[in-house]
């Protein structure tokens, strides 16, 4: 082992972390210096730079890869995918937060400091080779989460959801902890890159078979795959709605990038039984229990329970495309999952009184551009061709289908047509109603209309060239073999 | 010239779509938006022209084509390229389009913008079906009629349009999942989504496990066609659809929308699978002729007018499927020339519907009677286009149906006769049901006020009536593109039929 003092190669390529754990603190730090009226702006701002600087940081990232910090962490192309996916979808959700707060008159502060280092979590997670700090960094995101699932403070609901998340959560990830001291026990290593030597050489101990079982209930939990989803709904509910955008998306991308690393590189053994099991449940459950939800945040949480089926199925796949599927489909669930959610913080207004199916009603005629929008992210949720959620469902279908798991893709694709069917409720009851209740709707501020743009955009260029991402993400498998 | 050439067809689909895209910068100005529309749907039809006036009739295979790498990860192509038989419908598609605009002058007076550009954006999917010869690109347009279609019908539509929305959206959709089963089910083996390519592929023998699958993937691609069509038992989305649509929606349903069932049938069902359709032609031609009969004799009890065309769809349509199923040169002929002429007069029918709907708001054939002196050229119009519906010779009912009897006697003599009692049945329901609107003495007094045409829907009929009495005439214009498609459809299936008969 290398034991000299860590160079400043190390530091680079931990670089997009310590720029959100700098920025994040700065927030934290200027927090009681700036007066009232200032702080809003202010601190949205410094937030908005931190993102976009660990974009720039990701992309001057790229150009390092290899090892650091003694083998804990590894930069390569899958590592630089999730940084980006994850800095990016931070960038959107401070850019729609900063409406949200002024409306639902939640302090800036801490909100926007807890995402950052809820980034820092994130980010790490997928560069960590290293179930301890792999460990770590799902703490990191995990508390920053639970915290901000309670953070409308005035409503009941919202503590609910935080408690509710914090406990269950802890749960998790006490077995995800307990997977790993067993994997250390059957292997002798928490590295995943020795892991995957052992594993792989043929003989697998029966010790591994549990701790993989244990690590996964703890990660599938973060996923909300069914049969650890039940806390999905309620959480969902409570939460603000830019939080629940930002914690189904970048946190489970994270989780699944952990996910990823441990079926694959790690050769974790009993894989697809596991996985077909739990992304058939996820998929069914997910959708029929969206089918009968009134309010629209619900509806929306379900549906993320079946996606998170959906993209299960490509970890059933050989790696060769199922690696790349996966990140594809966790690429372009972000990118309309966040535009979906940061309409819906607009349409909820103050303390998110109109969330129900029937407010939704008429939105056509009294906010056509918004209501356009989030028909673009619903058709794509839908798997609509020429939305990025048409490729996402159809290279993770093909992936199982090389693997020749028909029946999965069978499930997959009946749960599609069923899927269909409650987001079509959204978009009927936003074109084809008379509006019940003229509920007078808030101009879209310059903020929300950005990060409108950017998940739109986002969501077709996924949709008409999905080569380029896909590509990208394929030379994951090529590092992966070598 | 060779640049217009390969551009042309994807020029006439997006030039619609390209309308769409400027027509949402448009300030909400309702004239200048319809204006606009009809502009574009003008300059679109003028362009597609190119492709008749051009086209090598001798030559067989796909004209106009463009071949180029979309998207390399599967791997798709952009591939577009018509044959005579699809070239026919893009022009039936462009020839609809700006009727439709006219006919919804007036009747669309809110939601305007986006009314227009979901019609253009439907134009351009309808046209893409058409022109794009990779099944993946194919499936994109498919799909993408979907939405616009069921947000016309729930957005403009009457009284129970989001019940008929819903229903369309949702039995199309379902059903061409089974489409994209056994087209990914294609690309696994051959690697390509290219049509050629595949059809080359299965023609050479070179598909692993073909056999055993090809009669799952005949039936999943003729179930997402059989739907659209639609086909005796999937037909009960169409009445609620075209009862509840706005006018337009009518009339590119039926113009255009079920043609793509029609036209799938034809260059999927028959162009990949010539076996698997010879084998299962028996059945399907049954369903057909089912359909041609119920079809017309729920027409004929319909107390309501649009539902009354649309069930006169649903037998129509009949003879296409027949006429495809009946692998003579006469029957395919015949079935493309019913889809166009079906096309013009059906559409030409809602038209006429959505006028009578503009002055009296409704549809029930008992609140009219006697309008033939309230409203002389409205009742020409209208006699017109019923004759042209019923198959008068000189026509263009006629000659379609005509083909595609002789191509079913062909067959099996006792489909052609079956089929022929349709021609009856037609005639009987449509006649009946101009007399009760247009003979006798006015039974309501409102019906006595009633405005004749107006120019502008003059405007929009004038057209239609025009095309079916060429078509009627002048068959050859069209027969002579769509023949050598069609043989060369059928000549695997022939080759085969000689081959089990060699034995």
């Amino acid at each position: 082992m290398n034991s000299t003092v860590p160079q400043l190669a190390d530091y680079i390529r931990i670089l997009p972390e310590l720029v959100l754990a700098v920025f994040g603190m700065i927030v934290m730090l200027l927090d009681p210096w700036l007066e009232q009226r200032g702080r809003q702006r202010g601190l949205g701002f410094i937030a908005l730079t931190g993102a976009a600087a660990a974009i720039a940081a990701t992309i001057f990232q790229a150009s390092y890869p290899g090892t650091a910090f003694y083998g804990m962490v590894q930069v390569d192309s899958f590592s630089i995918f999730f940084h980006f996916l994850v800095a990016a979808v931070t960038l959107v959700v401070i850019l729609c937060s900063y409406e949200y707060l002024a409306v639902q008159q939640i302090r800036a502060g801490e909100y926007y400091g807890l995402i950052l280092f809820g980034a820092v979590g994130m980010s790490l997670m997928s560069s960590a080779v290293e179930l301890v700090l792999i460990f770590i960094a799902l703490e990191i995101s995990s508390i920053s989460t639970y915290i901000l699932a309670g953070f409308r403070r005035r409503a009941a609901i919202s503590s609910e959801s935080s408690v509710k998340y914090f406990l269950l959560g802890s749960f998790a990830t006490a077995f995800f902890l307990y997977g790993v001291a067993l994997m250390f026990g059957a292997t002798g290593s928490t590295s995943i890159e020795k892991i995957g030597q052992v594993l792989s050489s043929g003989d697998i101990p029966l010790l591994a078979y549990a701790a993989i079982a244990l690590m996964f209930v703890g990660l599938g939990f973060k996923v909300a795959a069914a049969p650890f989803h039940i806390w999905t709904p309620d959480v969902y509910e409570g939460a603000p709605a830019p939080v629940v955008g930002f914690m189904s998306t970048a946190p489970k991308a994270a989780v699944f990038a952990v996910l990823l690393r441990i079926m694959f590189e790690a050769h974790a053994p009993g894989r697809i039984w596991l996985i077909w099991v739990v992304a058939a449940l996820s998929m069914t459950l997910g959708n029929l229990g969206a089918l009968v939800q009134d309010n629209v945040k619900r509806l929306l949480a379900y549906s993320s329970i079946a996606h998170a089926g959906y993209l299960l199925v490509a970890f059933a796949a050989l790696p060769g495309n199922g690696i790349p599927a996966a990140m594809f489909y966790a690429a372009s669930y972000a990118a309309m999952n966040v535009g979906a959610f940061a309409v819906v913080s607009h349409f909820g207004s103050a303390g998110e009184r109109y969330v129900t199916l029937e407010d939704y009603a008429g939105l056509g005629r009294r906010s056509p551009v918004l209501a356009a929008t989030l028909t673009i992210f619903l058709l794509s949720l839908i798997g609509i061709p020429i939305t990025g959620g048409f490729f996402a469902k159809f290279y993770v279908f093909s992936a199982a289908l090389q693997a020749n798991l028909v029946g999965l893709v069978i499930i997959g694709v009946i749960n599609s047509a069923v899927g269909a069917y409650y987001y079509l409720r959204v978009i009927v009851m936003m074109y084809m109603r008379a509006p019940k209740v003229a509920v007078p709707l808030s101009p879209v501020s310059l903020g929300l209309r950005t990060a409108l743009a950017i998940s739109i955009v986002a969501t077709i260029y996924l949709g008409v060239l999905p080569g380029r991402i896909l590509d990208y993400a394929g030379l994951t498998v090529a590092q992966w073999r070598q | 010239m060779r640049a217009l050439e390969n551009a042309i067809l994807t020029l006439v689909t997006f030039v619609p779509l390209a309308g769409a895209l400027l027509l949402l910068f448009f300030p909400r100005r309702h004239r200048d938006i319809r204006v606009f529309a009809l502009v574009v749907t003008l300059f679109d039809f003028v362009v597609s022209l190119h492709l008749p006036v051009h086209f090598h009739r001798a030559q067989v295979g796909f004209q106009y084509e463009l071949d180029r790498l979309w998207i390399a990860n599967p791997n798709i192509h952009y591939h577009m390229g018509v044959d005579g038989v699809s070239m026919w419908l893009v022009v039936l598609t462009t020839f609809l389009t700006p009727l439709c605009v006219l006919i919804s002058w007036k009747s669309i007076d809110e939601r305007v913008k986006e009314f227009f550009v979901l019609l253009l954006i439907l134009e351009t999917a309808l046209i893409g079906v058409f022109t794009s010869l990779d099944l993946f690109l194919f499936y994109f347009f498919w799909e993408g009629t979907l939405i616009p279609m069921a947000l016309l019908i729930g957005m403009y539509g009457h009284g129970r349009r989001v019940y008929a929305a819903i229903k369309f959206f949702l039995y199309t959709m379902i059903a061409s999942v089974f489409m994209l089963a056994a087209i990914l089910w294609l690309y696994a083996k051959v690697g390509s989504f290219d049509f050629v390519t595949i059809q080359a592929a299965i023609r050479g023998g070179h598909v692993p496990n073909f056999a055993g699958a090809a009669i799952w993937l005949f039936l999943g691609f003729f179930l997402a066609f059989a739907v659209k069509v639609p086909l005796f038992p999937f037909h009960t989305w169409l009445p609620d659809a075209h009862v509840e649509a706005p006018t337009a929606g009518s009339v590119l349903l039926a113009g255009v929308l079920l043609k793509m069932g029609t036209y799938g049938m034809f260059r999927f069902n028959l162009g990949l699978f010539p076996e698997q359709a010879r084998a299962n032609a028996p059945w399907i031609a049954i369903l057909a002729l089912i359909g041609i009969v119920y079809g017309a004799l729920v027409a004929m009890v319909q107390p309501n007018l649009k539902k009354l065309i649309a069930y006169s769809s649903i037998s129509h349509l009949g003879f296409v499927v027949l006429g495809i199923f009946s692998f003579t040169t006469a029957g395919l002929d015949g079935a493309t020339f019913v889809m166009l002429a079906h096309g013009v007069s059906t559409g030409a029918l809602f038209m006429l519907a959505g006028i009578i709907y503009e002055r009296r708001h409704t549809y029930e054939i008992s609140d009219y009677g006697g309008l033939a002196s309230v409203m002389p050229r409205y009742a020409t119009f209208f006699l017109f286009v019923t004759l042209a519906s019923v198959g008068l010779p000189l026509l263009n009912g006629f000659v379609g149906e005509f083909l595609v009897l002789s191509g079913a006697f062909q067959a099996q003599p006792w489909w052609g006769i079956i089929g022929a009692t349709g021609v009856i049945w037609s005639a009987c329901y449509l006649l009946w049901m101009y007399q009760r609107v247009f003979f006798g003495k006015v039974k309501h007094d409102v019906n006595n006020t009633l405005p004749d045409l107006s120019g502008r829907e003059r405007a929009a009929l004038w057209p239609a009536a025009v095309a079916a009495l060429v078509m009627g005439v002048a068959p050859l214009i069209w027969l002579n593109a769509i023949d050598p498609a069609a043989q060369a459809t059928l000549s695997p299936v022939l080759a085969l039929a000689s081959k089990v008969a060699g034995r």
